[in-house]
Parts: C-alpha cells; structure tokens; sequence
C-alpha cells in the first residue's frame, strides 16, 4: 500500500466538495448572524442601564470563555425537536462569534472621539440618529479587518459541525477514510482546502488593514 | 430526564448523582488540565521559535518561518489532530492519544502565537533598538534584555485571548478517544439529562478559563511592573479580574 494513492485523492474529492458546500453556506450565514448580532450587542452594552447591562455582559462573556463543541452539542440536544440540524449548527456558530464581533465594535465605539458624542448633544440629535449617522459609520470602519479575522476563524472551526453529524468537508473526510481505510488522501486535501481558501482571504484582508491604518 | 423542567425537578438527585461522579469528573478536568497546560506551554515555545525568525535578517529562515506559520493556521485544527491521530499511524508513526491532542494544539496555536510574537517585536518602539547601539550592548543581548521584556508585556493580553481559544479547542479530544471533561459530561447526561450535564460542563469550562484568565492578568500586570510601566501585582487587585477582551488585537484570528 503506497502513502499516497491519486485514485483515492480523485474518488474522495467530489465527496470533500459537497462538504465545503455546507461549511461554506455554515460560514457565511454564521458570519452575517455574528456581524448583526454582536453590534446590537455592542450597542446594547453601552445604552443599557446596569441592571440589564451586567447580566448581558455576564452571559456574552459565559458563551466567549466556553468551548463551541459543548455548546454545538447542547444546543443540538435542547432543540433538535423543533429545528433541523444545520439551523442549529449555524446559529450556534453565529452566536458564538457574536461574542468576540460585540468586543470588536466595543473596541470601535470606543476609539470615536468623545467629542463627536458632545457634537451630536450639541446639535441636539436624538439619540438613534446620533448612533445611526455619526458614531457607528465611525466605530465601523475601522473594525472591518478584526472582523474579517474572526469571519476566517469561524470557517476553519466549522468542522466542529461534526460534532452534531452535519455533513461539512471534515465529516465527510473522516468517513472517506473509516469506509476504505485511506485517511491520508482526504484529510490531506480538506487540510489544503482550507489552506487554499483562508489563505488569500486573509491576505486580502491584511492589504485592507495597512490601507485603512 | 425530560427537558428544562427535568433540571428543576430532580436538582437535588441530580446534585447528588454528580458528587457520587465526582472522581471520574475530575480525572477528565485532569486531562483537560493536561492538555491545556501541556498544549499552552509546547505552543508558547513554537510561537517564541517561529516569531522571532521571522525577526531575523536570513531571509530564507524567515520565509521557513512564514510558511511554517501560514500553514499550521491555515488548516483546521480538527484537520490537524485527525492527520496526527490516523494518518502518521499508516506512514508508520504511532503517537499516544494524549501526545497527539498537545502536538495539535500546540501546532495550531503555537503558529498564530508567532503571529503575536513577531506583532509585538515589531511594535516596540525603533528608538528602544537604537538604544541598544547607542549603549554598545550586541543585538542578542539586546534581544533578550530590552526588547523581548518589552514586547513581552505587549503580547499578554493577545496571548491570554489564544490561551482560552486552546482550553476550548481541548474539547474535541473525545474523537480520538481521550476521556476528558467534556466526554465526562456526555456519561452524566445519560443519568442526569442534558440541562443539568451540560449546564454544570459548561460552568467547569467557565472556571477554569477564568483561573487561566486571571493567571494571564497577573503575568501582565508583573511584566508591566518590570518594565516600570504599572503598580505592582499587589498594588493592583482590581485588573486581576479584568475579561481578556479588555484588549482586542487584530492579530488573534
């Protein structure tokens, strides 16, 4: 038996590809969930009053500081009845990023120069108008690399999508592998599929980073 | 067994089917521990190796260096631990289960540690490093008495963020057969139901992240302190329990 057999690397390919399918669909719905959710959050951190802050701020650190599969696997059990698999999975992972999006846009909010708050009081904006056309335009921009960074970090964790038997690239590998006893061929390539598409994007990201700064 | 109201329901059996496990739950917290700790320390010597050779002035060292990095942060951790746990055995390498899960770890978060290494030697600021000439003193030694001290402060908190990301990343060792806490969980759900196992899992998992959480504040706190830049540890009990968001790096991805 070769280490390195091409015919396993070409049967198990179709197969990886439907599973990148999933983890792409998994990435970008996950991703858009964490980028609306964590600047809510964000906000909502900051206009609270502390009785609802603190709580708030107690259970976004509670899901940070936890590992995803845990909280994949749980959230599976509690409501697989009502909702399908990969619905579940996806707002898990969403969640999950929410938590450190909300302390990128923190970061954001916070380096917009207390005088613009003071402008907006100034000109008597109210409040929503004040959040909506002076500070988040501000706070946003330049967070975008940060949750660029986190976006790319999500792809490379859903193979923790396995953990709940959703079919993405991994899943699919390690079945290539448990039915024809040849693991080499694809996990090697769903380790360089990866590779290929996290690579560029966070050079990508990188140039956008040094154009920004 | 049945559902939220189940949690409520038998707390107090539950309680006690939990202290009666207790032995078996802390042998998983000691392999989480192990892995964490034994993981963390194998990254931190990777992220140390890897970061400041791509410091140096061989350009070939630091191109190894770069690919070393961009590949082990490129690939999945998952994708990682399962090449180490079923392919080396077909090529003729068998590791230990638990060798296999800190090799893993420490690869993946060891590469994206050199990141934060490389990040902050690079943000000390150039006139420490014309000191060094200025004083006469060799660049290794500047290295290792001025920058490195400096930079060291720097990378805390970003490295506190990736301690926590490995404690995490601990979870999936189950699937190559390690019994650790989250496996000890998965038993208990099946006496305790699903709400008062993996609500107790998950707290264990909050503890301990904040043990390292608070560890990690009182190392930077220290390194601050020696570099004349912040109280002393016991001047400054409040920041020890500071979150480790308190400082978003860009870098931590």
């Amino acid at each position: 038996m070769s280490a390195w057999s091409w015919e396993h690397a070409a049967r198990s390919l179709p197969l990886l590809l439907d599973g990148f399918k999933i983890t792409l669909l998994a990435t970008v719905l996950g991703t858009l969930i964490a980028v609306v959710l964590g600047l809510i959050v964000a906000i909502a951190r900051r206009g609270l009053p502390p009785l609802f802050g603190y709580p708030l701020t107690g259970l976004v650190e509670f899901i940070r500081m936890t590992p995803l599969v845990v909280q994949l696997v749980f959230a599976n059990l509690v409501l697989s009845a009502h909702f399908d698999t990969l619905t579940i999975g996806i707002w898990v992972l969403g969640v999950h990023y929410m938590t450190y999006m909300a302390e990128v846009y923190r970061a954001g909010i916070d380096s917009v120069p207390q005088g613009q708050w003071e402008a907006a009081t100034a000109l008597s904006l109210p409040q929503s108008r004040t959040w909506r056309s002076v500070i988040i335009p501000q706070a946003i921009r330049n967070t975008l690399p940060a949750l660029g960074n986190y976006a790319i970090s999500m792809f490379k964790e859903t193979p923790f999508l396995s953990f709940i038997f959703i079919g993405e690239m991994v899943r699919q590998a390690v079945s290539y592998g448990g039915n024809t006893f040849r693991y080499t061929e694809p996990l090697t390539m769903a380790g360089l599929i990866f590779l290929a598409a996290s690579y560029p994007t966070s050079v990508l990201i990188r140039k956008l980073e040094k154009k920004l700064a | 067994m049945g559902g939220l109201s189940g949690f409520f329901e038998n707390f107090g059996d539950n309680l006690d089917e939990l202290g009666s496990r207790m032995p078996s739950i802390l042998d998983g917290i000691w392999v989480t521990v192990q892995l964490t700790v034994l993981g963390a320390l194998c990254a931190m010597l990777i992220a140390l190796v890897f970061g400041l050779l791509q410091t140096v002035k061989f350009a070939v060292l630091r191109v190894i260096a770069r690919i070393f990095v961009e590949f082990f942060r490129g690939t999945s951790l998952l994708v990682q631990l399962f090449w180490l746990f079923y392919v080396l055995p077909l090529l003729g390498w068998e590791l230990h289960p638990l060798f296999c899960g800190v090799l893993a770890l420490a690869l993946n978060y060891g590469a994206y540690g050199a990141e934060v290494v490389r990040g902050s030697i690079g943000s000390v600021p150039t006139g420490q490093y014309e000191a060094i000439s200025a004083l006469s003193l060799s660049p290794v030694r500047g290295m290792f008495r001025i920058i490195i001290p400096q930079a060291w402060a720097l990378m805390i908190p970003s490295l506190s963020n990736l301690l926590i990301q490995l404690l995490k990343g601990t979870a999936i060792v189950n699937l190559i057969s390690l019994a650790d806490l989250y496996f000890q969980i998965g038993q208990m759900r099946a006496v305790t139901g699903t709400w008062f196992a993996f609500l107790f899992g998950l707290l264990a998992y909050f503890v301990i992240a904040w043990i390292c959480v608070v560890g990690m504040n009182a190392l930077e706190i220290r390194a601050k302190h020696r570099i004349g830049r912040g109280p002393s540890l016991m001047e400054s009990m409040s920041t020890l329990l500071r979150s480790p968001g308190s400082k978003v790096g860009s870098e931590v991805t």
